[in-house]
């Protein structure tokens, strides 16, 4: 893979990236688009320009680590994995069929390389602390990225892991939520609000940075600011925008949990040209 | 008739306290291996451990589910995590992470309750673990071991240490008489038989090994010859001693410190139906919550001494 730092070469990655979300649960006729494309450009800039990982070898002891904690979004990692050269991109349309690498959640059964299992919501962040504890004892440079959903972080559990990571001081992990504000029975104001949610991390004991999570360059900013932040964890609140770049996917529950059809399938291909 | 071997079975220490002396001595010969508590170190023993390795403790504070969940990523960072808590805890409120983050993904978790059974006698039901064993079991992958005395639960936490994958091992509150002198030798899947004998056998894990040689011995003297087995390894299990057990002795018991219902008997008398039925009988909880109380009167009230014991193998001799 080459990497970069180029806003423009990572935004036409992330139309890529794009493509293949949507041709790919299109072609399971299940999955989730909404989520997978609202987390684009931050898995995007973060495997082609902020993380220290090698698809050649995937478990460098020194790499950095991604989990998606909301593993019902897949695809995206997928996407990007398979655009690393991680995974074959021609197996992408195999999502979610049996035997296939690409299961309906992320499994480290059939891909080695993922860091994690996740598709219980919840458990993503406790995972990712185990991870940075464990690089920061035994002196690695590797940081630790966990992508949480908001609608996730309604989960008790991520609280328990929030309060380990202020206490304990875990300077090498980031918190990326994915504030797209839909979760799967409507929007989270309506189902249970989040707000002031920069305060919630911040009471935890945590560097809170709040950014436009499409926003290129916004988002690499703000990994170097978490970076250089020494005793606290990072929590990255990125405002997004749920099925972004596809108009009528954007801001629509219904796509938080349902595949396009065959025209919708086109139409978004059109928009994503 | 004599016994095959005598035990005494003086007293020793509890089982959770072996598991926090076996824990030192890990950490000691593998730097790899460390530890979570959810704040309760000093009643788990972990707090040895603690003391002496500082850096590769983690307390967690009372949030067990996100300490499992930290303990499976420290392990998939190459970390040997032990993760201890009161089983209730553990197992009851950490669940659903073994099964996510450690069971299905087999991450080289390791995972001990403590204070198991209805042993711990004056806190009641709410700490007294009596499912442990079968939800443990319910994870695929997972070896799940309980250790009766001290030499052994020494030799089990080796052995969870130098095995690849999620183990779950079980220890108690309560003091816990000696089996073992010297090491006859621990494995995954095996089992020890303590007394030879070929009228019945009576297989046995935790505190209720003891209670089975004493009931052994009682019988003795009537002429009834009792093969006593401690199935420590509960998964996989012995089926091999299950199956002898069966052919040469035509009965089994089943003692432990667990509900009757999902316990070790249910495994036992799977591998029996799948090789050579025979008769059985199960001590074991019987459908209920136990209550305050010392763990001796605990024990008696319940069903788990080796009276009780004695009474099963009297009923599983009479259906022969």
């Amino acid at each position: 893979m080459t990497k970069t730092s180029n806003p423009a070469e990572l935004a036409a990655i992330s139309k890529r990236v794009r493509r293949h979300i949507v041709e790919m649960i299109a072609a399971a006729k299940s999955g989730h688009p909404g989520g997978s494309l609202s987390a684009t450009e931050l898995t995007v800039t973060l495997f082609f320009d902020v993380m220290r990982h090698d698809p050649a070898n995937p478990k460098w002891a020194d790499r950095d680590h991604y989990i998606i904690g909301k593993g019902h979004a897949c695809p995206v990692l997928y996407a990007v994995m398979a655009e690393c050269g991680y995974t074959p991109i021609d197996q992408l349309k195999t999502l979610r069929q049996m035997g296939s690498i690409y299961q309906g959640h992320p499994d480290v059964r059939f891909i080695p390389a993922l860091e994690a299992s996740t598709g219980s919501l919840g458990q993503g962040l406790s995972i990712g602390l185990g991870m940075a504890c464990a690089d920061r004892l035994d002196g690695r440079p590797s940081r630790t990225y966990v992508v949480l959903g908001d609608g996730e972080i309604q989960e008790g559990q991520v609280w328990e892991a929030a309060m380990f990571g202020g206490n304990h001081k875990v300077d090498n992990i980031v918190c990326i939520v994915d504030y797209n504000k839909i979760q799967l029975d409507g929007f989270v104001k309506d189902i249970m609000p989040l707000d002031p949610l920069a305060d919630k991390w911040r009471s935890f004991g945590w560097h809170v940075i709040e950014v436009d999570g499409h926003d290129i360059p916004a988002l690499q900013a703000a990994f170097a600011e978490a970076a250089a932040t020494k005793g606290k964890p990072t929590a990255l609140l990125a405002h997004t925008v749920k099925g972004k770049g596809v108009s009528f996917m954007e801001n629509n529950p219904k796509f938080h949990g349902s595949a396009p059809n065959a025209d919708e399938l086109k139409l978004a291909l059109e928009e994503l040209a | 008739m004599a016994l095959s071997t005598t035990y005494e079975l003086k007293t020793g220490p509890a089982t959770r306290e072996s598991f926090g002396k076996a824990l030192v001595a890990l950490g000691h010969a593998n730097p790899n291996v460390v530890v979570c508590d959810a704040d309760l170190s000093k009643s788990t023993y972990t707090h040895l451990f603690a003391k002496e390795f500082p850096q590769r403790f983690f307390q967690c504070g009372i949030a067990e589910a996100n300490m499992v969940a930290l303990g499976a990523g420290l392990a998939s960072a190459g970390k040997i995590p032990f993760v201890a808590s009161f089983a209730a805890f553990v197992i009851n409120k950490g669940f659903e992470q073994l099964r996510v983050t450690a069971a299905y993904p087999n991450v080289n978790l390791k995972v001990v309750g403590t204070h198991s059974g209805i042993s711990i006698g004056e806190d009641g039901p709410s700490q007294m673990s009596i499912e442990d064993l079968s939800l443990a079991c319910n994870l695929p992958g997972f070896t799940v071991f309980s250790p009766a005395d001290d030499l052994s639960m020494d030799r089990i936490m080796h052995l969870a240490a130098e095995h690849f994958g999620p183990v779950y091992v079980r220890a108690g509150r309560a003091k816990a008489p000696l089996i073992y002198s010297t090491d006859p030798g621990f494995r995954i899947g095996g089992s020890n038989t303590l007394l030879e004998g070929n009228d019945v056998c009576v297989l046995a894990n935790g505190l209720l090994v003891a209670e089975a040689i004493r009931a052994a011995a009682q019988l003795d003297a009537e002429g009834i010859s009792v093969r006593v087995v401690d199935l420590y390894s509960i998964k996989p299990i012995d089926r091999e001693a299950i199956e002898k057990a069966s052919r040469e002795c035509g009965a089994i018991v089943v003692a432990e410190e667990h509900l009757k219902d999902t316990g070790i008997g249910t495994r036992v008398a799977q591998v029996a139906a799948e090789t050579k039925p025979c008769p059985m009988e199960f001590v074991g909880v019987d459908n209920t919550y136990a209550e305050s109380g010392t763990p001796e009167g605990l024990l008696q009230k319940y069903g788990l001494v080796a009276t009780d014991v004695v009474a099963a193998i009297r009923r599983v001799l009479a259906r022969k």
